[in-house]
């Protein structure tokens, strides 16, 4: 019952696929620099799916949908004590990921320990965290990002490529390694494929549970961070856009939901394949109504090509 | 075969996690009375005509809903798209009425058939096409509101006066509202006893025991998404009752609320155990704690935060039990 093909194959052919279909509609749409700018747009959900990967990675239901809350206060913090000044930014970034690595800790202890459902829990963190943005910005964000993070983002580097690129790039290297070669990465698979006998080998399955949700939450709030230097400013809702992509880019690049199967290079896959369908979208000129009816119908396309679940009689 | 075995062990493993994660039914009755004493005493009108109408009025979208996802929960699934459907079936009701009370039957026949299609589509991808629910309906709710956009861009529409004005009425002393609870709570009742409730409940509890006794699994989980569509459609209706116009955005967040207060009201988010009395007392209790952090005059930057607090506060206390053992 082997998958007839690698989900990450399928994934990046559809990628390509998509740029195509945007060249032979609007000339210009596949080159070299336009690649680039897509997958520039592209690293700020690959960065915020990263922590969800292994969230869905570590099974047990495992799902953090307050990754979008998580997202907006990181940018929140960092745009308040950076507020333009490129001294500031170490500290800026030190404190959002704090605060994010919090958030996603007590996600962790509540599922872990409390054996709160991951869904509602991490639903219930959403607001909470909403609300700390209010209370802490009184309604109004203040400040902006630094002119090194807008730089990182937007300016070229090597081969026209921005640092925000490489970072991604970093990221994929390391979270693969880790996932393959340490045992925190063995231990997130055994624990994903089977708890029980995870447990029974020696994992310490709930302290595992609590590192992926901290970990999540440090990613979002990293996400967060190089998104304020794409926006500039913040606003109060900046990261919700970025919830339930999230967990379809993980999806998209074959992660399983019911976890122990997948990895974070499909997840890269995934999210480009969700930004490039969106751009090819808005090449077409589709109105709003449109966009959603296409995005709906393409992801279903995407699902029923391999996310599909085993047949009950066998 | 590996890949079933392994899914079999992981059904087997969330059950165990979810079985210690149900909150009896009663206590979100108790939390009910609780809301409500807390409420009327921050509230100095809380027991008036007006104001009890006026929290019934929200109370029916919600009810709705929750028991809506009652039962596509207790067949094992999940509904996303519940909001957006709602959404759906309120600019087509309203788009449909043009304003005339003789259109009003068939806006009302329309929006039930959408709210029943759009559940039969759900439920065809995650029981025959064999879709993950939680990413398949995520994915249908971009169809749905995207429809909704496309029938109405803007928020706007008119809905005849005596529609809306009913809606306000009271009959028998007792608000039109409070008969649209009651009469949703009778359709739980008769619903719980028919054959169809037996069959999802089965297959939420143990699909391959539910197949191997000759429950048609597929057709039970359709039916629990049909439902569930219906039950939305009831929703968008009741919203179209209390706003009096259509709003192409209007049912986003009842999807998360929907399964909040499934979960405050006891199901099982595994499915296979659980009932809609307990959601029903959930939809109302967080009705209620938006209130009473409205009375309770904090500084209107805490609202969203106590809000929430509250929320995940109510989950950890119903976790304290499962300390005191020793499990995974």
């Amino acid at each position: 019952m082997g998958r007839p093909l690698n989900p990450v194959l399928i994934a990046f052919a559809i990628a390509v696929l998509l740029f195509v279909v945007g060249e032979l509609v609007s000339p210009g749409f596949a080159a070299y620099s336009q690649i680039i700018n897509v997958l520039r747009v592209s690293s700020f959900l690959g960065i915020i799916a990263a922590g969800q990967t292994l969230v869905i990675l570590s099974g047990g239901e495992g799902v953090d949908l307050s990754v979008g809350a998580i997202v907006t206060f990181g940018a929140i913090v960092a745009s308040r004590v950076i507020d333009g000044q490129d001294a500031m930014v170490l500290w800026g970034l030190a404190q959002a990921l704090a605060a994010g690595l919090a958030l996603g800790a007590v996600n962790g202890i509540l599922i872990a320990y409390l054996k709160v459902p991951p869904l509602i829990m991490t639903l219930g963190m959403a607001s909470v965290v909403k609300g700390l943005s209010l209370v802490y910005t009184k309604g109004q964000p203040s400040g902006r990002a630094a002119p090194i993070m807008v730089r990182l983002v937007s300016q070229e580097t090597v081969f026209g490529i921005p640092g925000i690129l490489w970072i991604w790039l970093a990221l994929m290297v390391a979270l693969t390694f880790i996932l393959r070669q340490t045992t925190f990465g063995r231990s997130l698979y055994a624990i994903g494929a089977n708890r029980q006998a995870a447990y029974l080998s020696g994992v310490p399955v709930k302290r595992m549970v609590v590192a992926v949700y901290s970990l999540s939450g440090l990613l979002s709030a990293l996400g967060g961070f190089f998104f304020l230097g794409y926006t500039q400013s913040v606003f109060l809702n900046l990261g919700d856009r970025y919830v339930l992509p999230s967990v379809a880019a993980v999806v998209v690049g074959g992660t399983s939901l019911a976890g122990g199967a997948g990895g974070y290079v499909g997840t890269v896959v995934g999210s480009i394949v969700l930004t490039v369908l969106q751009s090819v979208l808005v090449t077409l000129r589709m109105e709003e109504a449109g966009r959603q009816i296409v995005y709906g119908i393409v992801l279903l396309a995407l699902l029923a090509a391999y996310g599909r679940q085993y047949r009950l009689r066998q | 075969m590996a890949g079933s075995v392994l899914q079999t062990a992981n059904r087997g493993l969330w059950r165990s996690v979810w079985d210690r994660f149900r909150v009896p039914a009663w206590v979100s009755y108790v939390l009910l009375a609780a809301a409500v004493g807390v409420n009327a005493s921050l509230q100095p009108y809380f027991f008036t005509l007006y104001n009890i109408q006026s929290n019934l009025n929200t109370f029916v979208p919600l009810v709705a809903a929750a028991v809506g996802q009652t039962l596509i929960i207790l067949g094992g699934g999940i509904d996303l798209s519940l909001g957006a459907i709602i959404t759906l079936v309120d600019v087509v009701v309203v788009t449909l009425m043009e304003g005339s009370i003789e259109r009003v039957p068939l806006a009302l026949a329309a929006g039930l058939l959408v709210g029943g299609l759009c559940g039969l589509a759900n439920g065809v991808l995650a029981a025959y096409v064999r879709l993950q629910p939680i990413v398949a309906t995520f994915a249908t709710s971009f169809i749905w509101s995207g429809l909704a956009l496309w029938i109405m861009p803007r928020p706007g529409g008119s809905v005849p006066r005596a529609f809306y004005r009913g809606y306000r009425d009271v009959f028998l002393g007792i608000p039109v509202a409070a008969w649209i609870i009651l009469g949703i709570i009778v359709l739980w009742l008769i619903l719980k006893r028919h054959r169809v409730t037996r069959y999802i409940l089965a297959v939420g509890g143990d699909e391959r025991a539910a197949y191997a006794t000759g429950v048609p699994v597929a057709k039970a989980k359709v039916a629990s998404y049909v439902l569930g569509g219906l039950f939305a459609a009831l929703a968008g209706i009741g919203i179209v009752a209390n706003t009096a116009s259509g709003d192409p955005y209007v049912g986003g967040p009842i999807t998360l609320t929907s399964i909040t207060a499934v979960v405050i009201g006891g199901t099982r988010l595994s499915g296979g155990a659980g009932g809609a009395g307990g959601s029903i007392a959930g939809a109302m209790i967080l009705s209620l704690v938006g209130n009473i952090v409205f009375f309770a005059n904090v500084g209107s930057y805490y609202q969203e935060l106590i809000n929430g607090a509250i929320v995940v506060a109510a989950l950890a206390l119903a976790g304290i039990p499962s300390l005191r053992r020793r499990s995974l």
